[in-house]
């Protein structure tokens, strides 16, 4: 229970952190890019090469890959529905998260599983 | 195109989504811990490229355009979401960095130790993602 207070509070510190660094950068789209920081990945490998070695991190790490990857197809995705069809940016980033565990599932299934 | 740091624009989001953020942020990595820990590294790796503080963020991006475009008399609503379709260009710009983070972090981790690794990986993360960016831009 402790460690996983202790992954909130620091996931939250940053991501919080690397928010404020992508409102702050202009123009917008290089703002853009602190919207796909590693800011989970962050908060979690010390936690886990602690707890359960830097092999155990090291795989996390290879799936991580085709997780970023699928991030890709999905940021794809959205912002070419908002700017071909300018519908609400929460309801297309939400109905559209089916393409990141789509590809993630299609990813794990062809290359990490094996 | 010159990077710019607008100081000005963190008083745009209000203390309640910031609380908001730090709230996100903290469950989506809570949620990705307990995917390893139930399925293992393989199936919560991928967890760590969730992109479950997007669409908020997103959204932000979206509301405050409108509501600079209000305090200046116009309606606004087409212009923010093109906003928030560049912000989304950024990101996918962004998520090539995040595979390199990934793959520095998975071929160095075995061999080499976390800080030393966590810093080649961040480099890594800022160089691709800022390459992908620009060449985004002149596309």
């Amino acid at each position: 229970m402790m460690d996983l207070l202790l992954r909130f509070v620091i996931g939250g510190a940053v991501v919080s952190a690397f928010a404020v660094l992508g409102d702050t950068v202009k123009p917008e789209s290089l703002g853009g890019v602190f919207a796909a920081a590693p800011t989970v990945a962050l908060a979690t490998l010390v936690l886990t090469v602690r707890k359960d070695g830097a092999g155990y991190a090291a795989m996390e790490a290879r799936s991580m890959v085709g997780g970023a990857v699928a991030f890709f197809a999905y940021a794809c995705a959205v912002s070419f529905v908002l700017m071909r069809w300018r519908p609400k940016a929460l309801a297309t980033a939400g109905a559209l998260l089916p393409v990141w565990f789509a590809t993630a599932g299609a990813i794990w299934a062809l290359w990490l599983r094996r | 195109m010159l990077l710019q740091i607008e100081l000005n624009s963190l008083r745009e989001t209000r203390a309640m989504e910031y609380v908001r953020r730090f709230a996100f942020g903290g469950a989506v990595t809570v949620l990705a811990s307990l995917i390893a820990q139930k399925w293992g590294p393989v199936v919560g790796g991928m967890f760590l490229a969730f992109p479950g503080i997007f669409p908020p963020g997103l959204s932000l991006v979206e509301s405050h355009k409108i509501e600079r475009e209000k305090a200046e008399g116009k309606e606004g609503m087409q212009s923010a979401r093109g906003e928030a379709a560049v912000e989304a260009a950024g990101a996918s710009a962004g998520t090539l960095g995040l595979v390199a983070f990934a793959v520095v972090v998975w071929k160095g981790l075995p061999g080499h130790s976390l800080p030393v690794t966590l810093a080649e990986a961040l480099g890594a993360w800022a160089v691709v993602s800022w390459c992908a960016w620009w060449v985004r831009e002149r596309m």
